[in-house]
């Protein structure tokens, strides 16, 4: 039921969107291709982008310093159940979207897509933030000080959508 | 912030590297990752190419717009000391919307004119009003109902079924949502009762 659900929401978007543009005299696919274009800029801005994060991360990780790390905090994290492959980017994934990004892939590469921590940190990377950087963009360009219980609210926000995502991904895909 | 995390891990990567014996691997390393990152560049033109096309006939034939005026209610019901005509409330379901849609680029210039509006009615203008409160609070517990990028490197990576996670998704931001609203309303309580209902 769940993962038709997953299935079934690409296409009933293409439905949805497409029929009520037709309703609208919308020219679709004309509107679709001038939207596309944006897609284009969009990933031509980002590759440099992501060919510095790739590379930043390659390099840590073959030096063996992201295992090494792995492996410091692995006594720590293991009763928890919570995969230790997935702490630098759960740790990272409130600091910044790109750094995050670049170890996302790397546990994908390493683990694959389809195992238990690349589906966990698929699910994480839906229902998580990148708290900090929001929160001072925010308050900067209004130029509040006292940003009284937002950090608060934003960190257990994240930590709820982190453990929410590691028992859903193990009650969905088991483990 | 990124600058420093992007020279660390450089840095740290290759100090660890000539500390441990272990250098050979480093330059090839690095070359097959910006390699890696042009592959997947290519990977992601395609599905983000998909996606901004379709968006773009969601956002000509108005239905963004039409979402952001169904959302009114809900706004009302988090920011109650907003009035109906608040100019406030098209840019924050505007953002909702952009942001349950996981059109992050485009959620960012409402968010900040939302901010703007609620900034206008802050009896203090250094300290947080409750209404900015609950509106970053509900933003950072995540609103996004398909991830889009994270979809298409799953592809680049082989997945067996790269969407599976869409369901899996939804019901975790959803949880952190509630969550997320539960505790500012809880905190406004809090604060009302210790500052006499003044901010």
């Amino acid at each position: 039921m769940i993962l038709f659900f997953s299935n079934i929401m690409i296409p009933m978007l293409f439905v949805i969107i497409i029929a009520y543009g037709l309703l609208r005299r919308v020219k679709v696919y004309d509107v679709f291709v001038e939207g596309a274009k944006d897609g284009f800029a969009t990933i031509f801005n980002i590759m440099p982008t992501f060919i510095g994060l790739m590379l930043s991360i390659g390099i840590l990780r073959v030096s063996g310093a992201l295992d090494a790390f792995t492996r410091l905090i692995a006594p720590l994290i293991a009763p928890t159940g919570f995969p230790e492959d997935a702490v630098p980017l759960t740790l990272m994934r409130t600091v910044s979207s790109s750094a995050a990004t670049g170890l996302l892939l790397d546990v994908y590469g390493t683990h694959g897509p389809d195992s238990f921590v690349g589906r966990f940190v698929s699910v994480m990377m839906s229902s998580t933030e990148t708290i900090f950087y929001t929160l001072s963009l925010y308050f900067l360009a209004v130029k509040i000080t006292k940003t009284r219980y937002t950090l608060a609210g934003a960190l257990l926000a994240n930590l709820v959508g982190v453990i929410a995502s590691l028992l859903i991904t193990e009650w969905i895909f088991g483990r | 912030m990124l600058n420093y995390i992007w020279a660390a891990f450089i840095l740290i990567g290759i100090i660890y590297a000539v500390v441990t014996g272990n250098v050979e691997g480093l330059t090839n390393g690095a070359l097959d990752a910006s390699v890696e990152a042009v592959h997947l560049g290519i990977r992601m033109l395609g599905i983000l190419c998909m996606w901004t096309g379709l968006m773009k006939i969601a956002e000509k034939s108005g239905l963004i717009e039409a979402l952001s005026k169904k959302m009114t209610p809900a706004v009302l019901w988090l920011f109650p000391r907003l009035s109906r005509d608040s100019e406030a409330i098209p840019h924050i379901s505007t953002n909702f919307i952009a942001n349950i849609l996981g059109l992050g680029w485009a959620a960012t210039p409402p968010g900040l004119k939302a901010m703007e509006e609620l900034q206008k009615i802050n009896s203090d203008k250094t300290r947080a009003s409750r209404e900015m409160c609950m509106f970053l609070i509900v933003n950072l517990s995540s609103l996004q109902l398909v991830t889009i990028n994270i979809i298409a490197f799953r592809a680049q990576y082989h997945s067996a079924n790269p969407s599976e996670i869409i369901a899996p998704g939804i019901l975790a931001t959803l949880v952190s949502t509630v969550i997320a609203i539960t505790f500012a309303k809880i905190m406004e309580k809090i604060s009302t009762r210790r500052e006499g209902g003044l901010v």
